[in-house]
């Protein structure tokens, strides 16, 4: 630095440092012995004092957490109080024997065992963890009276949380768990380590999750005297917690219901939302799971039953299952067409069942063609033809463009975690998504079958029901979100989550009246015509078929396994001027759109608009009402 | 004949001539009083600890019998291996209490932050000797670059207590190999006068809604908690209060071994590790916590005196450092425990109950004492 010095003034230099090294080590010794001497010397009577008091222990008050309603106040999550039997490993000294000198008193199961390894595997060694939760009054007898065999074990009153609505609205509701390492994690990270001091439960899916911040509420503290052994003697002052908020859904539970019951045993999902707001009515994924297993940690053969099912009950399809959207992609394919000046609406083709390009034969459903099809006819009898040109003179950037402003290819932020944000193909997409520069090419022929809502679409039903619920609203495209309320426990006061409009999409009005008015054709005369027979409103829809496996122009026949089947698309919103219910629907392998999704937007808006419930639902349920008090204690 | 024959007195004169005595004497002097507050804190622990003091001490004597040149040779393998292994941490390390920290390697689980406290002064010992001679501005942003890429990825861990020790290794080496007082002095003016503004003004700064330029708020929070513990009983400045109480009520002789009642009513957090020395002085009172400060001060004047009398660049360097290295462990841990130092964790060397830092810093000491028994053999 300044200069080249002889290697005697090197070492010169050398020792000069080490001799201001060795004096500044000596002042920060000299600090702390100085820091020792006020803390041990001066303040002696002080902190002895406080040594002697510290004889009074901060035990933690854990907040009730907020409940979970639907918008009509049907209770999807609660607490109830209950014993639990909790060991302490560290302070047992035969873990082997004690428990089954305690299954004497109470009934332990296996699988109880196996859930106390796991937690043991988890957790160190010094900490409490069940070995049998909801004790019954019998047993809680049992074990007091015996309780001075047993040091180190507990008998513990605990808040516990209950779904009673059990499988329905799983997916949205989702579940809380243990607090384990990757909680901490968080918790750490966003300095909440106080507030959890006490806790031992934390939101691990859905809207108990995403809302955990809402739903867990402020741990209050107890002074509490202790004696030379530790021992609690009496409580001296105590600052009460703040119970979690109540979270009141824009979802309509008695929706939910009516579709999931729809589906029957079929595998699907649905989005149903509010257009002028974003509120999610119903948000169904089929089949779904009890997430009451998952409260007190899941008993490993219940998780392998879940995770290993074909069926796949714990993926929420309806935001993280991407399926090519098929012909439910037509009436937004049309819309760019106006937007764009590409076609106008009395625009007509000559359709003869096919589209060359390329050297390549693109058939229509149905064979002949069609014939002199306008855009109306485009949609009502889905005409391919239509689409295949439509995308052509279009080109692919043009169209990722538009479907772009429609929310297609990029996560709706809606208000739970794991929404995927779907393929809206592009160059540019390909690119990204290839490795090898002759797998990386756009090929013209590619854009033909993104018209129809084939080739590499593949959007989530809650993105189509969002695109669906932006062209109900005349295209003001609102945030989706399940919570519609958030309620404070403690005073009622109720603190509205405010529709959050995202953007407002240029499109004339007559250009959206005209897809209106070829939707609500197809539900009168078209592919929908057959499920929406007689109702008595005025609903528009579009039916969908997205090819699982090609079929290469064979029929459909019992050889072709149901996994391979087709799976079945419908989006719809009705009253159709003055839409309040938007909504999307697929039926996993369920063939034809028209067959199979069509009647369940059907009974969706049978009761969403009439009222009417399908054969095989009460009216009333009895988990209803009542409910909301059942929590207890602090 | 008696040639062959087995003595004993000169078996162990042969086995123990790689180790420096002072040093030995003094690490040994600091181990057993680990030992009898460990008997107190966390008697369970004792078969283990001497275990890891065993193996401490045969990593002690194999760094010891091996010659500085040697050390040169690891000392770039060992920083591109240890960054290597931190790079393999970020991108598939498993988590354990909160941080990404740890690299399964199939055997066993290893913390290569742990390594680099090792490789670092190593490293820089190594650039500058190479360049011995020729040594300008230029070199020192290299080293400082060298530096700050192990650091900032044991930062991200997130390991801040690990990411700065391993700085002030770093730094420390520049500093021996003369970074100009020009760049040193301003930042140490700075410091001061940041944190004596903080302090000053902890009351009105502190409040809720003041918001730091630059800062996150939970990094406020961390600040403003050592400030005044009591604005969070329940979290961190739990801790400090009830450390802060151990110390304060141990008085001038303590309240005897076995008898601190804020350690044995589990007032005391992390009691065997990072917080053992408020049980040393709760039990042993000032005298006890002077008596532990003196024997580091003896450590690390024989340290800096080995470093004053190593024969080349590379020796003079990794003694200083090496040195300076126990005291940034030992002043950061008391400060920490007696609430004038943020928490970060950084255990009291020789004394913390951990066997990986056991063996890191007996690592040192051997390196320490290898210089000093090769320092006239080695010419410029």
């Amino acid at each position: 630095m300044t200069g080249i010095r002889t290697p005697e003034q090197e070492v010169a230099r050398f020792r000069g440092r080490l001799a201001v090294a060795g004096a500044v080590a000596l002042v920060c010794f000299g600090l702390l012995a100085a820091r020792f001497f006020y803390l041990q010397v001066v303040r002696f009577d002080y902190y002895s004092t406080r040594a002697e008091d510290n004889r009074i222990s901060l035990v933690p008050i854990v907040p009730n957490r907020g409940l979970i309603m639907d918008r009509n106040g049907t209770v999807l999550a609660r607490n109830f109080s209950a014993y639990t039997l909790e060991i302490t490993p560290s302070k047992v000294v035969d873990l082997e024997a004690t428990i089954e000198a305690l299954s004497a008193l109470v009934d332990i199961q296996p699988k109880d065992r196996k859930r106390l390894k796991k937690l043991m595997d988890e957790s160190k060694s010094f900490e409490s963890l069940p070995i049998r939760n909801r004790l019954s009054d019998d047993e809680v007898a049992r074990f007091i009276v015996q309780r001075y065999r047993f040091p180190g074990v507990e008998l513990k009153a605990r808040l516990f949380r209950d779904y009673p609505m059990g499988s329905f609205g799983s997916h949205i509701v989702g579940y809380i768990g243990r607090i384990n390492d990757r909680d901490l994690e968080r918790i750490e990270d966003s300095d909440d380590t106080a507030n959890y001091r006490g806790t031992d439960h934390i939101g691990k899916a859905g809207l108990e999750k995403s809302y955990e911040r809402e739903l867990h509420g402020a741990t209050g503290f107890e002074e509490v005297e202790v004696d030379s052994g530790g021992r609690a003697v009496r409580a001296l002052r105590r600052t009460p917690a703040t119970p979690g908020n109540n979270l009141i859904l824009t979802l309509d539970l008695k929706l939910q219901e009516v579709v999931e019951k729809a589906f029957g045993n079929r595998r699907g999902a649905l989005v149903a939302i509010e257009p002028g707001t974003g509120g999610v009515l119903a948000l169904v994924s089929v089949p779904t799971f009890d997430p009451n297993l998952f409260v007190d940690g899941i008993a490993p053969q219940d998780w392998d039953e879940l995770n290993n099912s074909p069926d796949h009950p714990m993926v929420n399809r309806a935001l993280n299952g991407a399926y090519p959207p098929g012909s439910t992609f037509k009436p937004f394919m049309a819309l760019a067409a106006l937007m764009s000046g590409k076609r106008t609406p009395g625009q007509a083709i000559s359709d003869p069942g096919y589209f060359d390009f390329g050297g390549h034969h693109f058939r229509d459903d149905k064979v002949g063609g069609h014939g002199y099809v306008d855009m109306y006819r485009s949609i009502v009898q889905s005409c391919d033809t239509y689409y295949y040109r439509l995308a052509n003179d279009m080109g692919i950037d043009l169209i990722a463009q538009l479907m772009g402003e429609f929310g297609f290819g990029s996560k709706t932020g809606i208000d739970i975690e794991g929404e995927s944000s779907g393929i809206l193909p592009s160059p540019e997409w390909k690119k990204r998504r290839f490795k090898k520069p002759e797998q990386q090419k756009w090929f013209g022929g590619e854009t033909i079958s993104i018209g129809i809502g084939q080739g590499y679409n593949a959007y989530t039903m809650l993105q189509l029901a969002h695109a669906t619920a932006t062209v109900a609203a005349g295209g003001v495209m609102f945030k989706p979100h399940l919570v519609k309320y958030i309620e404070s426990a403690s005073d009622g006061s109720r603190r509205m989550i405010e529709p959050q409009p995202i953007k407002t999409i240029p499109i004339k009005p007559e250009h959206i009246d005209t897809i209106r008015r070829s939707m609500v054709g197809v539900n009168r005369e078209g592919t929908g015509a057959r499920a929406f027979a007689g109702a008595p409103y005025v609903s528009a829809g579009k039916t969908g078929t997205a090819q699982v496996y090609s079929l290469k122009g064979a029929k459909y026949s019992s050889k072709i396994s149901e996994r391979l089947r087709d799976h079945a698309l419908f989006i719809a919103f009705a009253p159709a001027d003055k839409p309040t219910i938007a909504m999307a629907v697929l039926v996993e392998n369920g063939g034809f759109g028209a067959e199979s999704a069509a009647p369940i937007a059907r009974a969706v808006l049978d009761y969403y608009l009439l009222g009417k419930l399908p054969a095989g639902i009460a009216p009333e349920d009895p988990g209803a009402e009542g409910g909301v008090g059942d929590s207890t204690g602090e | 004949m008696s040639d062959f024959r087995f003595n004993p007195r000169k078996w162990l004169i042969g086995v123990l001539s790689p180790l420096d005595g002072p040093l030995t004497l003094i690490v040994l002097a600091i181990l057993s009083f680990s030992t009898v507050v460990m008997v107190s804190a966390s008697p369970e622990r004792l078969d283990t600890l001497a275990l890891n003091v065993g193996v401490a001490f045969m990593v002690m004597w194999i760094a010891a019998s091996v010659p500085p040149q040697r050390m040169m040779t690891i000392a770039l393998p060992l920083y591109v291996l240890g960054v290597l292994l931190l790079v393999g941490v970020a991108l598939f390390g498993d988590v354990s209490k909160g941080a990404r920290r740890w690299l399964n390697i199939g055997v066993a689980r290893i913390q290569p932050s742990e390594l680099m406290k090792v490789a670092m002064p190593l490293m820089l010992a190594w650039y500058f000797q190479s360049r011995e001679g020729l040594i300008r501005g230029r070199d020192f942003l290299i080293a400082a670059a060298l530096l700050l890429l192990p650091v900032g990825l044991i930062a991200k861990q997130p390991d801040l207590g690990t990411a700065i020790l391993v700085a002030a290794a770093g730094f420390y080496v520049l500093f021996f190999a003369g970074l100009t007082w020009r760049l040193i002095l301003p930042v140490v003016v700075v410091g001061v006068v940041g944190i004596g503004a903080i302090v000053a003004m902890g009351d009105t700064i502190c409040q809720r809604g003041v918001e730091w330029p630059g800062l996150r708020d939970y990094q406020k929070h961390r600040v403003c908690t050592l400030l005044d513990p009591t604005s969070d009983p329940l979290g961190k400045g739990f801790h400090i209060i009830q450390s802060t109480i151990a110390i304060g009520s141990g008085g001038i002789f303590g309240k005897g071994w076995g008898k601190g009642t804020q350690t044995h009513l589990d007032f005391l957090p992390e009691r065997h590790t990072d917080f053992i020395f408020a049980v040393l002085t709760e039990e042993f009172g000032l005298a006890g916590a002077l008596l532990l400060v003196l024997l580091y001060i003896l450590l690390i004047f024989r340290g800096l005196f080995i470093a004053a009398g190593a024969p080349t660049l590379f020796s003079r360097l990794l003694a200083g450092a090496l040195t300076l290295i126990f005291f940034t462990y030992a002043f950061v841990n008391m400060g920490m425990v007696s609430g004038i130092l943020p928490v970060v964790g950084v255990p009291l060397p020789f004394v913390s109950y951990g066997g990986t830092a056991l063996v890191t810093l007996c690592l040192g000491v051997g390196m320490l004492m290898s210089i000093q028994r090769h320092r006239r053999r080695v010419g410029t």
